[in-house]
């Protein structure tokens, strides 16, 4: 943090920051098997949630958290919660390719005392912020960590990302109203929008449409893009203005299952675990050697 | 005691910059000094008091010392999911402040009834549980709660209840306090109910019963040492809550003593029922239906020495 102040988080490496985003892309995409071959090997389901996200994990962790991996507990870090927690692979395997540890972890992943549990647990590895799984924690935790921010006057942000059926809690919604009210700028919410729920379309078992609406109505600065487009996922998630005086709202257009054609928009993937040939197609399909 | 916590967080606040006050939309003017004092650490979080939580668990694990202050039941019940996952879990040290608690609003109806939470709470892993007695006891659990690194539930009443202590007494967590010396019966008291304890231990001494009572303010964790000496001694020791005999500091004292190879005591919870009140009343009258007298307690625990 040389040339920062003292309160300033610290700087990104050049050699993440500096990534095009056809290099982002790639890292996607090997992302992407991993997470298959985790769920295969483990026998653990929730794959579909995980590849949606896929491409807002790499955005945020190579392009804008301002988080140094060999220094992961810096008080002045931004803070990045991944609060659907059933998506968790895609985190451990995202924190793994970052370098917050060793990439062998996951090979021991949902396994007899592996540090990564199907969902994480408090502190369980370098990198994880919040333990998550029972949906709509991250939102109001994550406002805590923000209003700390401004109360001890550090210029972190906060970014969480939460899925569309974890829009059904709550206290997503009371969190929706404390934030604004706090003039909480310095968080970011991310909705992956994949549009499923566990047992059926998100828009129809509760009443979602419009996201953006209900987030700009709740006086949130809110924006909707493609979020399996890492260029679109990048320049959003570095628009995040400064002392804008609201906090931010990332609608992610997503698709359950992205990456692979046999499992994208089928909801079946929420549960299902790939079989050794399914995980052969995908490899096929994601142009993995 | 509400007036009391008010004051006694403010003076915590000036020693101590991490300290940060969230209220559910209640106290009003209660907190006008501190909010005068410390603008940047009073937040009014509005009736929306699992946010409330999940928020007071970020503030910890940023390093800062919540305080969380609303009605007892909204406090816990409402939002046991977020204390269990946000502050239990990750073990960071919220201070969760419930006021009203037990029968103190009677007259609001069970909606605003806590007779069940000590038993909900002190089954979280790492949560410690007080009921102070009075105004004195409500200060020594906050500053102890706030000295600790562990999480703490304090259950508070409303206003106006008798002082008991005349001089402030050593409050330790898990430390229970002696008032009155006694051979023959011994009663344990937690949270406001403790000068009706104190009266019934004069009915039977009266009576020629020699009784002990202790503020036994921390039902979790337990005084196991005083607890050990106790049961090895009375020939009665009786529990006495605003609070359900199950769960609570009754549930837990016989949870505990089940354990024990033999003891020449017998133990006598009293508390409410296993049932929510219905009746339109106040405070008192709530207490007198529910066996929470003098002259009731006293009368069942001379029926347990004969």
């Amino acid at each position: 943090m040389s040339q920062n102040s003292l309160n300033s988080p610290p700087q990104l490496d050049a050699a993440s920051s500096g990534k095009t985003i056809a290099e982002l892309e790639d890292i996607a995409r090997k992302l992407r098997f991993k997470l298959i071959e985790m769920s295969h090997a483990a026998g653990t389901p929730h794959l579909g949630s995980a590849l949606s996200c896929v491409d807002i994990l790499v955005a945020a962790y190579w392009k804008t958290v301002r988080i140094n991996p060999a220094d992961p507990s810096n008080p002045f870090r931004d803070r990045f919660i991944l609060s659907k927690g059933h998506a968790a692979t895609a985190l451990y395997a995202t924190l793994a390719a970052r370098g917050f540890f060793p990439a062998d972890w996951l090979d021991s992943f949902a396994r007899h005392g592996s540090p990564l549990a199907e969902q994480p647990s408090p502190g369980c590895a370098p990198g994880v912020e919040l333990a998550t799984g029972s949906l709509g924690h991250g939102l109001p935790v994550g406002s805590g960590m923000a209003l700390a921010g401004k109360i001890q006057k550090r210029n972190y942000r906060v970014y969480v990302v939460m899925s569309d059926g974890e829009c059904n809690e709550g206290t997503v919604w009371e969190a929706a109203l404390f934030a604004p009210a706090n003039k909480l700028d310095n968080l970011v919410v991310v909705i992956d929008y994949n549009k499923w729920q566990a047992t059926g379309r998100s828009n129809e078992i509760m009443n979602l449409p419009s996201l953006r609406g209900k987030w700009a109505a709740f006086g949130w600065e809110a924006s909707e893009i493609d979020g399996n487009d890492m260029s679109a996922v990048v320049e959003a998630l570095g628009k995040v203005p400064e002392n804008g005086g609201k906090p931010v709202a990332i609608i992610a257009n997503t698709v359950k299952g992205r990456g692979v054609s046999f499992m994208q928009d089928d909801n079946n993937w929420h549960y299902r675990i790939p079989n050794q040939e399914e995980v052969q197609a995908a490899k096929k399909e994601l142009r993995i050697a | 005691m509400r007036n009391a916590f008010a004051k006694k967080i403010t003076e915590l606040a000036k020693q101590d910059e991490r300290v940060v006050l969230l209220s559910g939309d209640i106290g009003n003017r209660l907190f006008d000094d501190f909010k005068a004092r410390f603008p940047s650490r009073f937040y009014n979080c509005g009736v929306a008091e699992a946010n409330m939580m999940g928020v007071a668990a970020g503030l910890a694990m940023s390093g800062l010392r919540p305080v969380c202050y609303t009605i007892t039941p909204f406090i816990t019940y409402r939002c046991m999911e977020q204390i269990r996952v946000d502050v239990c879990y990750h073990h960071v040290p919220v201070v969760i402040v419930g006021t009203g608690s037990g029968l103190s609003y009677a007259s609001l109806g069970a909606t605003h009834h806590s007779c069940e939470e000590m038993g909900m709470l002190r089954l979280l892993p790492g949560l410690t549980v007080l009921a102070p007695a009075d105004e004195v006891e409500v200060r020594g659990a906050l500053e102890a709660a706030l000295k600790s690194d562990n999480p703490a539930y304090i259950r508070i009443g409303k206003k106006g209840e008798p002082v008991v202590h005349k001089t402030p007494p050593e409050f330790a967590i898990g430390k229970g306090i002696v008032l009155r010396e006694g051979k023959e019966v011994c009663l344990l008291s937690a949270g406001t109910i403790l000068p009706v304890a104190l009266a019934a231990a004069e009915l039977l001494a009266q009576k020629g019963h020699s009784t002990r009572v202790v503020s036994f303010h921390t039902v979790k964790p337990l005084d196991t040492e005083l607890l050990a000496e106790v049961f090895g001694r009375f020939r009665v020791v009786g529990t006495v809550e605003e609070h359900s005999v199950l769960g609570g500091l009754g549930g837990s004292v016989a949870e505990w003593a089940s354990e024990l190879p033999s003891s020449p005591a017998r133990l006598v919870r009293f508390g409410t029922r296993d049932e929510f009140l219905h009746l339109t009343c106040e405070q008192e009258e709530a207490r007198e239906h529910f066996g929470l007298t003098p002259q009731a307690i006293a009368a069942e625990i001379e029926r347990h020495l004969r």
